[in-house]
């Protein structure tokens, strides 16, 4: 066992983990931060993707005692404190932006890292931001969709003007 | 799955890394920014008994200069090799090919020294240290070796790294003079790996092209250079004719394999079609 500590959505932890523990497993199972899902063995879909030190990475593919000492954000860290949704959450609500909503905590948080680089992208560079999240249901219309909403929300907000 | 159990070792310089790796036991993995080694650990097509994490090694990370060479730290990570002001200045084919590399999120975790150690065949970086004769610097129990990329790419996944060394640092002569450069990667879907792709890294002079460097990436278990198109460049027009000409040599003396993805013989269709894009690009035309 290792020691590790870290501050996940704003709360400090020290753990004693076996090396061996991914990131996403001591997310959901130690913490019950279960909002953050596994949806595939092969680091490909996405869907366990947090922010590590304010970077978007897949959590299936970092182990958690790499994570010591770090910041952690995941999709149940997003909304205000009142419990307002962040832009991207509703913009992905408002547009429809899921079906099942499987890979909906990971292309948020994906969705939130792009935006954070490019306030303004096209939909080309959506679709892109987004490669390295997998849908099986949607078609992603609707996500790049929702993405374009919250950029023309966040910029409008950092803007001044509603 | 979840990889199975093994001693994690985490040093903070290169010397401690080389004693960790030393004392760790018959079966010791180093870990860069995990991008590959953990799929494969989750698979359990990988199981090391002790796993020496770089992360926290800070002298291995970042770009600097050295008179005419760019020093890239092996711990250097995708992402700071594509926003890195030195490599855009000295070194754009680097940035342009890792852009193309997995996605946002496997770029940040994963490092510039990590994707030439695992040196996958159908890995994007391995044909660019190739095109641009970049040099490998080695670290082991006696000390530091220097070698060249065409002896650092051995076979399918394997390097001239020995047992128990590392990899530092990777020197890159910075390419001075009129050089256009171009990455042209074939692949079907998002974040995937190269079908095929072509490094390309054209110097013209007075209307020609003096000399053009071009690295294959998937044509065979190691990257490769199209010696015979560089020659049949090497005082060229400029003209879409004449690289269509050289273009057509690309595939000479590669292996390709055939696999899900292609066959052999249409992965050497590509080699041409890639290298004429890739050099038409590189030449400005
Ligand atoms: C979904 C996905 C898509 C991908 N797509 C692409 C792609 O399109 N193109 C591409 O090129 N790559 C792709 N990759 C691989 C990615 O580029 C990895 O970052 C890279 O292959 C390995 O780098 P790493 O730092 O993560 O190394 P690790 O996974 O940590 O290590 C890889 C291997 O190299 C060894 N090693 C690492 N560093 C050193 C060192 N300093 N000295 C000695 N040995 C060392 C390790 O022991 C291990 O065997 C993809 C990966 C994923 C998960
Ligand atoms: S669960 Fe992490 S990428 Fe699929
Ligand atoms: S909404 Fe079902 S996987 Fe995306």
């Amino acid at each position: 066992m290792t020691s590790i500590n870290v501050r996940v959505d704003g709360a400090s932890y020290s753990d004693d983990v076996e090396p061996r523990t991914l990131l996403v497993h001591y997310l959901r199972e130690t913490l019950g931060k279960v909002g953050t899902v596994v949806g595939c063995d092969t680091s490909n879909c996405g869907a366990c993707t947090v922010h590590l030190d304010g970077e978007a990475v897949k959590s299936c593919t970092v182990f958690a005692v790499q994570a010591d000492g770090s910041e952690i954000t995941t999709i149940e860290g997003i909304a205000g404190g009142d419990g307002a949704l962040h832009p991207v959450q509703k913009a992905f609500h408002e547009m429809h932006g899921l079906q099942c909503g499987y890979c909906t905590p990971g292309m948020i948080m994906a969705s939130i890292d792009l935006l954070k680089e490019n306030p303004s992208p096209s939909e080309t560079e959506i679709r892109e931001g987004i490669e390295g999240n997998l849908c099986r249901c949607t078609g992603y219309q609707n996500i790049v969709r929702a993405v374009q909403q919250a950029a023309g929300e966040m910029s409008g907000a950092t803007g001044g003007q509603a | 799955m979840i990889p199975a159990p093994f001693a994690y070792e985490r040093p903070t310089t290169v010397d401690e890394a080389l004693q960790a790796i030393a004392a760790g036991g018959e079966d010791v993995k180093i870990l860069a920014g995990g991008q590959s080694l953990i799929p494969v650990m989750r698979l359990r097509l990988a199981a090391p008994e002790t796993v020496v994490d770089l992360t926290r090694v800070t002298e291995l990370r970042g770009v600097r200069e050295e008179g005419d060479v760019l020093v890239i730290g092996a711990m250097t990570t995708h992402h700071d090799v594509i926003t890195d002001p030195l490599i855009a200045q000295h070194a754009p084919l680097i940035a342009e090919a890792t852009e193309t590399v997995a996605d946002r999120q496997v770029r940040h975790r994963g490092t510039f020294g990590g994707a030439l150690a695992h040196a996958d065949p159908a890995g994007d970086l391995p044909a660019v240290a190739l095109a641009l004769d970049a040099e490998f610097v080695l670290a082991g129990p006696n000390g530091r070796r220097t070698v060249g990329a065409s002896d650092f790419f051995v076979d399918y996944l394997t390097t001239a790294l020995e047992e128990g060394e590392l990899l530092v640092e990777i020197r890159v002569p910075k390419l001075t003079g009129s050089w256009g450069v171009r990455y042209e990667k074939f692949n079907r879907v998002a974040q995937a790996w190269s079908i095929v792709a072509v490094a390309a890294a054209v110097r013209r002079e007075n209307g020609h092209i003096a000399e053009a460097r071009i690295g294959l990436t998937n044509m065979g278990p190691t990257p490769l250079r199209a010696r015979a198109t560089e020659a049949a460049l090497a005082g060229a027009a400029v003209t879409a004719e004449a690289i269509a000409d050289a273009a057509r040599s690309a595939a000479e003396g590669t292996s390709p394999s055939s696999d899900l993805n292609a066959q052999a013989d249409y992965r050497e269709h590509l080699a041409q079609v890639l290298t004429r894009r890739a050099v038409s690009a590189a030449a400005g035309l």
